[in-house]
C-alpha cells in the first residue's frame, strides 16, 4: 500500500529539482520563477500527504493558503519581470544592479 | 493494486516533467512541462483523497499561473540562447547542492518519528460522512475565517500591485474625457452666422 513515505520521497525529489533549477538557470528569471512554483508544489504535496496520513484536514486547508500565496507571488514576479524587461531590454538577472544592493 | 500502479505512474511522470522544466532549452516548452507536472501532482493528491486541492491545483495553476507564464514568455522578445550561456558552468555546483540536499532529506525521512506529537489529538478530523470539499468549507469559514480573509487581501494586494507596476501612461494619447463632454454648452460649441448669398462659408 502507498504510505506517507512514498509521498514524502516524491516531494523531496520535486523540491530538490526546484532548487537545482534555480542554480543552473541562474540567468533566466522565468525558469527561476517556474522552479519556485515547483518548490511550492513539493510543499503542497507534503502538506496533503500528511493530512491524509494523520486524518487531519488542517493540512489541506493550509495547502490552499500556500496555493494562494504562490499565485500572488507569480503575478507580482512576472509584473516586475515585465517592467524590468521594458527598461533594460533583457532579463539576465545576474547583472541586475539598478538598486546598487 | 490499481492505486499503487497509478501512484507510480503519476510520481514518475511528475518527477520527469519537473526535470524537463529546468533542463528544457525553450522556456515555452518549460511551461508545457510545468503544466504536465501540475496535472500529475493533482493526480497524486486525488489518490490520497484530497479532491478539492487537486481540482484547485488544476484550476489555479494550469488555468491561471501557467497561462500567465506563457503570456509573458511569448510577449517578451528575449534571446534565450544568451541566457543559457552559463548553464554548463553552473551545473557542477548545482548538482553538488542538489545531491547534498536530497541526501539530507533522505536522512531526515529515515530518522523521522512522530516525537511528542499526540496522534489522537487532531485539530479537524476527517469525517467519513461528508465530502472533502464540504469539510474544507466547514473549516475555512469557521475556524480559519481570518486566514481565509487574509489570503483574500493578499490576492487583492497582488492584483493591485501587478496592475500598478505594469500600467503605463503613454504621452500623446488622446483619451475620452466624459466630464469635458458633459460640461460642454451649446454657446461655446456652436455659432450663428448670417450667411450672405454667393460667398464662401467661413469655417
Amino acid at each position: 500500500m502507498i504510505s506517507v513515505g512514498h509521498y514524502l520521497a516524491v516531494s523531496a525529489v520535486l523540491f530538490t529539482l526546484g532548487v537545482l533549477g534555480i542554480f543552473i538557470n541562474r540567468k533566466n528569471i522565468i525558469v527561476i520563477l517556474m522552479a519556485i512554483e515547483l518548490i511550492l508544489l513539493a510543499v503542497n504535496i507534503n502538506l496533503v500527504a500528511f493530512s491524509a496520513a494523520l486524518g487531519d484536514l488542517v493540512g489541506q486547508v493550509f495547502s490552499m493558503f500556500v496555493l494562494t500565496v504562490a499565485a500572488g507571488e507569480a503575478a507580482i514576479g512576472l509584473a516586475i519581470l515585465v517592467i524590468y524587461f521594458r527598461g533594460r531590454g533583457t532579463i539576465a538577472v545576474d547583472d541586475a544592479n539598478r538598486m546598487k544592493g | 493494486m490499481i492505486q499503487i500502479f497509478a501512484f507510480y505512474i503519476f510520481a514518475t511522470v511528475c518527477i520527469a516533467s519537473a526535470a524537463m522544466v529546468i533542463f528544457s532549452r525553450n522556456p515555452v516548452h518549460s511551461v508545457m512541462w510545468l503544466i504536465l507536472a501540475f496535472f500529475n501532482a493533482a493526480g497524486l493528491m486525488l489518490l490520497c483523497g484530497a479532491e478539492f486541492i487537486a481540482m484547485l491545483l488544476i484550476i489555479v495553476y494550469v488555468g491561471a499561473v501557467a497561462v500567465l507564464f506563457l503570456f509573458v514568455v511569448m510577449m517578451l522578445d528575449i534571446d534565450f540562447a544568451e541566457l543559457r550561456a552559463g548553464f554548463v558552468r553552473y551545473l557542477p555546483l548545482g548538482a553538488l547542492v542538489a545531491i547534498i540536499l536530497v541526501a539530507e532529506l533522505v536522512f531526515a525521512l529515515g530518522a523521522w518519528n512522530a516525537g511528542a506529537i499526540d496522534m489522537a489529538a487532531r485539530a479537524a478530523p476527517i469525517a467519513t460522512d461528508m465530502t472533502n470539499i464540504e469539510q474544507i468549507g466547514a473549516q475555512i469559514f469557521t475556524r480559519y475565517v481570518f486566514l481565509f480573509e487574509a489570503s483574500g487581501m493578499i490576492l487583492l494586494v497582488a492584483m493591485i500591485g501587478a496592475i500598478v507596476l505594469t500600467n503605463r501612461q503613454r504621452a500623446g494619447v488622446r483619451r475620452q474625457v466624459i466630464a469635458d463632454q458633459v460640461r460642454r454648452r451649446p454657446e461655446e460649441a456652436t455659432r450663428l452666422v448670417d450667411q450672405p448669398v454667393g460667398q464662401g462659408v467661413e469655417l
